[in-house]
């Protein structure tokens, strides 16, 4: 599982640097055609996003298809599972194509998108857990909700971890996850965060694509 | 046809165009000249809608550029690098914007022009400059547009290949089309050239024909009478 | 003197078999001459035997008060009507065995019991099946008596107005065995009760504890299986039990554990196996207990340990795929692990003498700022957990430097 919830936006987000980057001088040359700019953004966006998931999908699907969890009570979990990986990727790759238009210099572009996804994988974990250390003595069940919500890859990790049976091992904290996550409202919810997790990225993209200069 | 009025472009703080008004009526030739980081291809990529000036307007057979897009079917733009996506082969690539303008193009009569042939189906990335230089031209010149618009069209070329060139541009002014070129090579210009607009610091400096530059600069050639005003400049 | 012993007891067994087959035997059914069962009772003489037959027997609470053989052929049952209790026995030697009883009142104020049995020596509960019972076998001030092979369910909802399957209080020398208790409060409930023993009984889905075990000492319980109950089985304030073979499975939810340990000294924990549980074994303030040859499988943890817990040793066990190990809530300890298996011990054996070359820390720093502040449980399976883990095991600042087993095994450890 973990390999999915923290793999999947690495190689989202380097992937999608180092596509953004190595194609800007198809993107010059199809920026002279008769094409919308926003066409060709999003299209190299979608392109990109869209093959990392196929790629995530037939990779982990087809074994596991073959181990036959098609037969088994698992495949909604493992149907999630794959879910939240496609929407991990579609966001990193839209975090990473904003990086890539923002910064010409590609080291620093690298940088910042290996930056963030560290950030989001691990630094950001380490923030929360400090703080709920910290502030232990107030109630913390809103904010530790309100700190999932915020970042995709815990999100995703939340709502994998709630469908495996260890979900009874988070105990108060999790019993207030169950509650809002467990029911098909929590589900939507979510699934509508992690949407807008997607929207905004792509929504700068857009902007960005139709201010920047080549 | 072309007709650009107040045109402010800032690169950071570089000023780049600075207040540029240009209009570019009928057909034939019209040389945009002017020392290096003039704002020669800046110019040229504001007409084309990949940069995005801060002030001004652009219009393109009456039409303002901003935001849009169809106005780029008139269009034929030749960049001044060749860069194509490495992984692709010429073929492919012809075929791609074939495919994307949906236009008739007389891409195999260029190719045989150029000798291209044996190259179709080598991938882009394994080509020399001059070879890239060629394929850039294939795909510039083999749509029929009113307008050309080609940055810095003879790098790297060979000589035949430039003879071609000419020859292909003239066949274009015959045909009463717009075209717009960069260049240092003042062969080239005086040789081609109906009109110059001449930049200078992000300003037209002089615009005009080939002959009225000779002689405001009161030089006989082309080079000399640009050196002059470059050193005129100076002082 | 060795002729005498002999007879002496051949004259005994001969008194026991007539007294139990030869006394009186009464039939009751619809159609016999007795039709009720309180008036059969209250013609009786002591020893007597009453043969219910196949039926349904609605008399309100049936008082027993004498020592008779209450025996059931096809079935009977008796039927409660959701008022009060059904047998109550307050005489030795009273032997139900065979019947359906049903249906018992449920009252926040009385302890309805299917059959409820007061200063008894020698009864006998045998092959009944208790349905929809409040409380099924109360039990108090009883000695040497036998529960055997009954069915006992109810129909809880709250804890608060619930009872237990079969609860014993004040009583000694009773032996439980192979009942299957489910949907109950607690399926066994022991409070003051001594030199007792439970083996082979299956306790499942209650809504409390499979087992619960009050003040109650010397008592062992063998080949037991606890299987999804709300909390899992308490064994609080009592000395000297023995725990082995049994079974403590799937006992998840919030605050659920296979086996809680509070108060407990000088037990034997040996053979038993948590699988699937929240919590494998809770231990609180628990001294001088040896944990041996134990799997604790894919628990959340297997082993939580709070308070002052003295003198525990951990020999033998497999430690297979939990969340956590070991959770410690202090640095203080005097506990001991040895010759432990654990699944996710990254050592190596050299010298190939199947015990891991380097120590095993139990202690997951994860687990220790787990339990300074729950909340961060939130953070379980996050890449930066892990990390964490893995400095900590490189260089351990916070998890208790002594708390190591220092001759971890190699392989899983078969029986």
């Amino acid at each position: 599982m973990n390999i999915i919830i923290v793999l999947t936006p690495m190689i989202g987000t380097i992937f999608g640097v180092m596509y953004f980057y190595s194609s800007r001088e198809f993107t010059e040359l199809l920026l002279a055609q008769p094409i919308r700019r926003t066409t060709i953004f999003l299209g190299q966006y979608l392109g990109v996003a869209l093959s990392l998931t196929m790629s995530l999908v037939l990779g982990l699907g087809i074994p596991f298809l073959i181990y036959g969890i098609a037969q088994s009570s698992e495949i909604w979990n493992f149907g999630l599972l794959l879910l939240s990986g496609a929407f991990l990727t579609f966001i990193f790759v839209a975090v990473a194509a904003n990086i890539a238009l923002m910064h010409e210099n590609k080291i620093k572009g690298f940088g910042y998108a290996i930056f963030i996804w560290l950030f989001m994988a691990v630094i950001y974990d380490g923030l929360f857990l400090i703080s709920l250390v910290v502030f232990e003595d107030y109630p913390l069940d809103k904010f530790s909700l309100f700190a999932t919500m915020f970042n995709p890859i815990d999100l995703s990790r939340i709502l994998i971890l709630l469908k495996l049976d260890i979900s009874a091992l988070l105990g108060y904290t999790g019993a207030i996850f169950q509650k809002f996550f467990g029911t098909n409202t929590g589900m939507f919810a979510s699934i509508g965060v992690l949407l807008v997790w997607c929207g905004i990225p792509v929504f700068f993209i857009k902007r960005i694509s139709e201010k920047k200069d080549f | 046809m072309i007709e650009i009025t107040d045109l402010y472009k800032r690169f950071g703080k570089v000023k780049v165009l600075d207040g540029v008004s240009l209009e570019i009526n009928g057909g034939g030739v019209f040389a945009v000249l002017g020392p290096n980081g003039s704002g020669k291809t800046t110019l040229i990529k504001s007409i084309l809608g990949m940069v995005i000036p801060q002030a001004g307007a652009i219009h393109v057979n009456e039409q303002h550029v901003k935001g849009q897009w169809q106005y780029r079917e008139d269009i034929n733009y030749l960049p001044q690098i060749a860069r194509f996506p490495e992984n692709l082969s010429v073929k492919e690539l012809i075929g791609m914007i074939k495919n994307l303008r949906g236009k008739k193009a007389n891409d195999d009569a260029l190719i045989e022009l150029f000798g291209l042939e044996e190259f179709m189906d080598k991938k882009l990335g394994n080509l020399s400059g001059g070879t890239k230089q060629k394929v850039n031209l294939v795909l510039t010149f083999m749509f029929d547009c009113p307008l050309l618009i080609l940055d810095e069209p003879t790098t790297g070329l060979d000589p035949v290949s430039l003879i071609h060139l000419k020859e292909l541009i003239q066949k274009e002014k015959e045909a009463g089309k717009t075209i717009l070129i960069t260049t240092h090579i003042m062969d080239f210009v005086d040789s081609m050239a109906d009109e110059i607009v001449f930049l200078l610091e992000g300003n037209i400096y002089f615009k005009g024909t080939v002959a009225e530059l000779k002689k405001k600069s009161s030089k006989n050639e082309l080079e000399h009478a640009i050196a002059t005003i470059l050193t005129e400049q100076n002082d | 003197m060795r002729h005498f012993i002999i007879s002496a007891s051949v004259l005994l067994c001969l008194f026991l078999h007539i007294n139990y087959a030869l006394g009186t035997v009464y039939e009751v059914c619809s159609s016999c001459e007795k039709t009720s069962i309180t008036e059969t009772i209250s013609l009786a003489s002591p020893g007597d035997t009453l043969l219910i037959k196949g039926g349904v027997y609605q008399e309100g609470e049936i008082v027993i008060k004498k020592p008779l053989v209450l025996l059931g052929i096809d079935k009977p049952v008796i039927d409660g009507g959701s008022v009060a209790g059904a047998i109550s026995i307050f005489a030795d030697s009273v032997v139900i065995k065979g019947f359906i009883i049903q249906n018992i009142g449920l009252s926040y104020t009385e302890d309805y019991a299917a059959i409820y049995i007061s200063k008894s020596k020698h009864f006998i509960i045998e092959d009944n099946e208790l349905k929809n019972v409040f409380f099924g076998m109360l039990v108090e001030k009883s000695h040497f008596g036998r529960i055997h092979n009954n069915i006992v369910s109810g129909e809880v909802k709250e804890e608060h107005n619930s009872g237990n399957g079969i609860h014993l209080w004040h009583s000694d020398h009773v032996r439980i065995t192979e009942n299957h208790l489910s949907h109950l409060r607690d399926g066994i409930y022991f409070e003051f009760v001594s030199e007792s023993h439970i083996a082979n009984n299956i306790s499942k889905e209650n809504l409390r504890y499979g087992l619960h075990f009050m003040f109650s000492n010397n008592n062992d319980y063998y080949d037991n299986e606890f299987i999804n109950n709300g909390a899992g089985v308490a064994v609080m304030f009592s000395k000297f039990i023995n725990m082995k073979r049994n079974r403590f499975y799937k006992n998840w939810g919030t605050a659920s554990f296979g086996l809680l340990l509070k108060e407990i000294y000088d037990a034997e924990i040996e053979d038993n196996i948590f699988e699937e549980n929240t919590i494998g074994i809770n231990i609180e303030g628990s001294t001088r207990i040896n944990y041996r040859s134990n799997s604790l499988i894919k628990n959340g943890w297997a082993v939580k340990i709070a308070g002052g817990c003295y003198a525990n040793v951990f020999t033998d066990n497999n430690f297979i795929g939990n969340s956590f190990d070991v959770s410690y809530n202090s640095k203080m300890n005097d506990n001991k692990f040895d010759n432990n298996y654990w699944s996710s011990y990254t050592g190596y054996d050299l010298d190939k003498d199947g015990i891991g070359d380097v120590p095993y820390r139990p202690v997951k720093l994860f687990s220790y700022i787990v339990n300074q502040t729950p909340e961060t449980i939130v953070l379980l399976r996050s890449l930066f957990i892990d990390i964490l883990n893995f400095s900590e095991k490189v260089s351990p600042i916070f998890t208790p430097d002594h708390l190591v087993d220092a001759t971890p095994k190699m392989k899983m450890i078969n029986d």
